[in-house]
């Protein structure tokens, strides 16, 4: 049988006397552990699965569309110096006719090379083949898109193909590293349903759309430690003869640029957040351990009086911070790769690549092993030196009454007549002024915590209220393969159901300002316009300005441009112009940020006549099917977005991932007040139980004892509680920049609910530490209270 | 109210505790505490309890107090039968009837002596002002220091004064003088003495200290959880005659 030295066994038996206490701290510890090993864990398997299947795949660097270049072309791209590999393909929108939807969807097609496989971009075969590159109905599909409809090899749909409405057969489903997170056009999130990618064999792409012998995409890998921005610029003056639109990097490839966002969030969040509970439970620590320490003395003396070391009596305590703290990692390591699976799982729904199964990343636990044992000695071991320092003569005697003093306040109280118990209260607070001031910031923390997770709530549907409600309020956007005369918007006002247009001109830019840019897209309104409306921050309608750029504010931010200045508009379509053009207004918008402009001026710029890309349309909900059959069939929309739709996927997927964060942090920040509340509630009674036996002996019924020692818990709930609404008032104010992304802007938006919530769930919590804490005080024992010396 | 004859003289009983045992399970030890004890307290009279440790004194002096019950046995208080009691009428009777002095005064460390006394006068019915409480031990010199501000016999007799501030019929004192040395011990029952003499408070005071008995009118010895004695005590002296 193994001997446990009595010192272990003091040391266990402590524990267990606290367990309630210990159990508290090891939770904290272990929430900020859990957010740890989830936010790196998850990061890991994401950035990992990434890169092996970018490597598989053989993921571009760079990539360009154009409108039509000679095959020939490629030689003089792939010699390009910096470029190792270049690809060229064929890509096309297209509209699709789904047997399971009324409404047109959109397919992407993009072409496969004809002999072997993508040099880049490569697919994986999840099921089938690769289509023949002779046969012009086979295609392979992306699984996302076939499980959406429900598809199995064999199946078949339509799609207009170059004018055309073709049947195509799905003989292959398959993962590809471009479409990780497949946004269709005009979309805000991924939608299978509505967004479809497929491959078809070069030959009978290039035949449907008249382009044999010539390609309208071009990727590249490039050189080792090649600068993409000047094959980039180089690759740009090739191109531009043939209607290239300006080549990108990986880094503005839109899946790519979602994916690595979302990595980025789960840095901060992993680097934000766990510190902070570790500093509490730090905090909860020290308390605890220095409570200890101080009721031990007499024993402390004790042991050293018979001979024990300095160093054996700090280790004792030292192992008591230790089990505590490897109690909370334990907990927080399964916590967090709980956690880490379920996001795994999350992410899964929107970024399709194969995932690698989670495992506990070593790396990442040694890091949470370490920042919690450091966490465990900045709160524990002052407590420690403490008890090592005491000498035995000193600690054997019995310590004098804790001193206290009339506060400053006292004479401000002098003008009241205070009770003697409410007297305790205020002095007990004002006596230990830091312990009082840490558990106002562990409190106030904790609702914090709580205003700034509901704030993304208030956040989302301010920014759904604005951008679906008040900016786009139109039924569905119709948007075109090419750019279309003008008068197409009158041929769709005949359709039936259609109420009202509005006609949209889009044109590709990079906005220059010196030496930086950005790729966006003009956007050409007409003025009074009803269905989709730019709106300034005060939320009033502002009309496109006739003679300059209306700017989103966050682009104008990006480029360091405010109203007057001048920005460079390289077009990077048809003629390709450069002018300067004045920005004249910002507009405010959290959804998706364009530049504007008039209508007539963006299509005189583009020397053009009355030219439009897309359409937005009300219409009349008895006629929409009828209306959708008409779509369907024409050959010249690419797509429509069904502002519902939108609104739904949105709603969807903001329910699905903020949500259950939100609910995450909700939970911490209950567990926060809880620990705080609890510990100080615990430390107040163990420390003061004597006092309050005594005062139940000379009378004082329990509830006035329950009172006194829970009316400074009180106290300093309420004291934290407009500090924490403060605080989370900053702490939103500081996360709302830091999460947004050049697709949403979140607005700063707190609604009063928010705080009330917080609030009431922080005093909640309060409430259930005070009745844990009064079963305590009800439960006092009178006669040993009285025999114990403080 | 119920009689009694003593010393000759017709006085009023305080007290009367009939049969009480008191037994302390810990798990499978049984500690018999009290084992029958019969006694009868009158009004005004100043006893002393004596015995060594575990002869039952201060379990007695609890039950009479209302911090405790006994096993078996009733007590009454005057009328009221405390072994009937419920707890929140063991805490009005405390709060009504009953002062306290403990071993180690108990005193509050954030209150001054003042707001001591004050703790028990702001809930009793009929109280001294705490200055005047003060001023009868002596203190009226210390109203404003802090526990940590005064000597161990001060901290005492500041107990004393939250103790008698409430005029009590009953003093309780367990080994008052216990953490104290014997210059500082007898003004501590100086001022225990000038309460019960004055205010005519019936006061039971338990000490090892043979010494002390001789303040006292009746001396009550234990002895294993039962009375070994009782000595009536002819002349008592006054507390600076005592020594030990």
């Amino acid at each position: 049988m193994m001997r446990i030295s009595p010192l272990n066994k003091k040391l266990l038996r402590d524990l267990w006397r606290i367990k309630g206490q210990a159990l508290a701290i090891a939770a904290v510890v272990a929430c900020g552990i859990a957010l740890l090993i989830a936010s790196f864990g998850t990061l890991a398997v994401l950035d990992t699965s990434m890169n092996a299947f970018y490597d598989r795949t053989r993921f571009a660097d760079v990539f360009a569309t154009l409108k039509r270049a000679p095959n020939s072309l490629e030689n003089d791209i792939q010699n390009l110096p910096g470029v190792a590999l270049a690809e060229t393909r064929i890509t096309a929108a297209v509209n699709l006719d789904l047997p399971d939807m009324t409404e047109p969807a959109t397919g992407q097609l993009i072409s496969l090379p004809e002999r072997g496989t993508p040099l880049l971009n490569d697919v994986t075969m999840l099921a089938g083949r690769y289509p023949s590159p002779l046969r012009p109905n086979e295609i392979a599909v992306t699984e996302a898109f076939a499980n959406a409809h429900g598809f199995s090899l064999g199946d078949s749909f339509k799609a207009i193909v170059n004018g055309h409405k073709r049947p195509l057969e799905i003989v292959g489903v398959v993962m590809t590293p471009e479409y990780i997170y497949a946004l269709g056009p005009g979309a805000l999130m991924p939608d299978a349903r509505r967004f479809g990618v497929m491959w078809m064999g070069r030959k009978a792409l290039a035949a449907a759309f008249d382009l044999d012998g010539a390609f309208n995409s071009v990727t590249l890998r490039l050189q080792h430690g090649a600068q993409a921005e000047e094959v980039i610029r180089r690759l740009d003056v090739i191109l531009e003869p043939y209607g290239g639109s300006g080549a990108y990097p990986r880094a503005d490839q839109i899946s790519h640029f979602f994916l690595s966002n979302e990595l980025d969030q789960l840095r901060i969040t992993g680097t934000v957040f766990p510190p902070v509970f570790l500093l509490v439970a730090a905090f909860l620590l020290n308390v605890v351990v220095t409570r200890i320490v101080a009721t031990e003395r007499e024993q402390i003396g004790l042991l050293k009086a018979f001979g024990y070391s300095d160093f054996e009596v700090g280790w004792v305590y030292l192992k008591f911070i230790i089990i505590l703290v490897a109690t909370g990692l334990l907990m927080g390591i399964g916590l967090g790769n709980w956690i880490a699976r379920g996001m795994i799982g999350m992410f899964g729904e929107y970024y399709k690549f194969p995932l690698l199964t989670y495992k506990t990343d070593p790396a990442v636990l040694t890091a949470a092993a370490s920042v919690s044992l450091v966490a465990g000695l900045i709160g524990g071991l002052g407590a420690v030196r403490q008890a090592v320092g005491l000498s035995p003569a000193v600690a054997m005697a019995p310590p004098v009454p804790t001193s206290y003093q009339k506060g400053a306040l006292s004479h401000f109280f002098a003008r009241f007549t205070i009770s003697q118990p409410t007297r305790m209260i205020f002095r007990h607070v004002t006596r230990f002024p830091v312990r009082a001031g840490l558990t106002v910031i562990g409190v106030a923390f904790s609702v914090a915590l709580m205003v700034m997770s509901l704030f993304f709530l208030d956040s989302v549907e301010e920014m759904i209220e604005v951008y679906f409600f008040q900016a786009e309020r139109q039924t569905l956007t119709v948007s075109f393969v090419e750019p279309r005369p003008a008068t197409i918007e009158h041929e769709l006002q005949h359709l039936p159901g259609v109420m009202k247009t509005q006609p949209v001109r889009s044109v590709a830019v990079r906005l220059r300002n010196g030496h930086v840019f950005d790729r966006k897209a003009i956007q050409g309104i007409v003025s009074g316009a009803d269905l989709s409306r730019l709106l300034n921050s005060e939320q009033k309608i502002v009309e496109p300005p006739p003679g300059g750029l209306a700017l989103s504010r966050h682009i104008a931010q990006d480029l360091n441009l405010k109203v007057g200045d001048i920005v460079t508009v390289e077009v990077l379509q048809e003629r390709r112009p450069v002018v300067e053009i004045p920005i004249v207004q910002l507009v405010d918008e959290y959804i998706g940020f364009q530049a504007y402009m008039h209508i007539d001026a963006l299509n005189r710029l583009m020397k053009e006549g009355p030219t439009v890309t897309s359409v937005h349309v009300q219409v009349d909900s008895r006629h929409a099917n009828e209306l959708y059959a008409i779509l369907k069939d024409l050959p010249a929309v690419a797509g429509i977005a069904q502002r519902s739709a939108t609104l739904d996927s949105f709603r969807e997927t903001m329910d699905s991932t903020m949500n259950v964060m939100i609910g995450f942090y909700v939970a911490l920040a209950s567990l926060i007040a809880f620990g705080v509340a609890y510990n100080a509630a615990r430390i107040a009674l163990s420390e003061r139980s004597r006092a309050l036996a005594s005062l139940r002996v000379l009378g004082f019924t329990r509830e006035e004892v329950t009172y006194i020692l829970l009316g400074e818990l009180g106290i300093l709930t309420v004291v934290s509680l407009p500090v924490g609404c403060v605080l989370g008032y900053l702490m939103a104010l500081a996360m709302s920049p830091v999460l947004s992304t050049d697709m949403y802007s979140f607005p700063f938006v707190i609604h009063a609910s928010t705080y009330g919530v917080s609030v009431i769930v922080v005093c909640a919590s309060a409430v259930v530490c005070g009745l844990l804490t009064r079963r305590r005080v009800y439960g006092l024992d009178l006669v040993t209270a009285l025999k114990t010396r403080e | 109210m119920p009689d009694g004859v003593h010393d000759g003289t017709r006085v009023t009983e305080t007290f009367r505790a009939e049969g009480l045992t008191k037994i302390y399970e810990t798990g499978d030890l049984k500690v018999q505490a009290l084992r029958g004890v019969n006694l009868t307290l009158y009004e005004g009279e100043l006893v002393v309890l004596l015995g060594p440790s575990g002869s039952g004194k201060s379990t007695l002096l609890n039950i009479l107090g209302g911090i405790d019950l006994p096993t078996s046995g009733r007590l009454f208080f005057k009328d009221l039968e405390i072994t009937a009691c419920s707890a929140s009428e063991l805490t009005a009777y405390r709060r009504d009837h009953v002062g306290f002095v403990f071993q180690f005064y108990n005193l509050i460390p954030s209150l001054t002596a003042r707001e001591n006394v004050g703790l028990v006068t702001e809930i009793a019915e009929d109280p001294m002002q705490p200055d005047e409480a003060l001023e009868m031990v002596g203190l009226d010199h210390r109203l404003d220091h802090f526990p940590s501000q005064l000597s161990g016999g001060e901290q005492q007799r500041v107990a004393i004064a939250r103790a008698i501030a409430k005029r009590p019929e009953v003093l309780l004192c367990d080994e008052p003088t216990g953490a104290l040395d014997s210059k500082t011990g007898v003004v501590v029952l100086e001022a225990l003495e000038r309460a019960n003499r004055e205010l005519g408070t019936t006061t039971a005071l338990i000490t090892h200290n043979a010494g002390i008995k001789d303040m006292a009118e009746r001396v009550i010895r234990f002895a294993d959880g039962q009375i070994a004695s009782v000595e009536d005590i002819p002349f008592k002296k006054a507390p600076q005659e005592l020594t030990w």
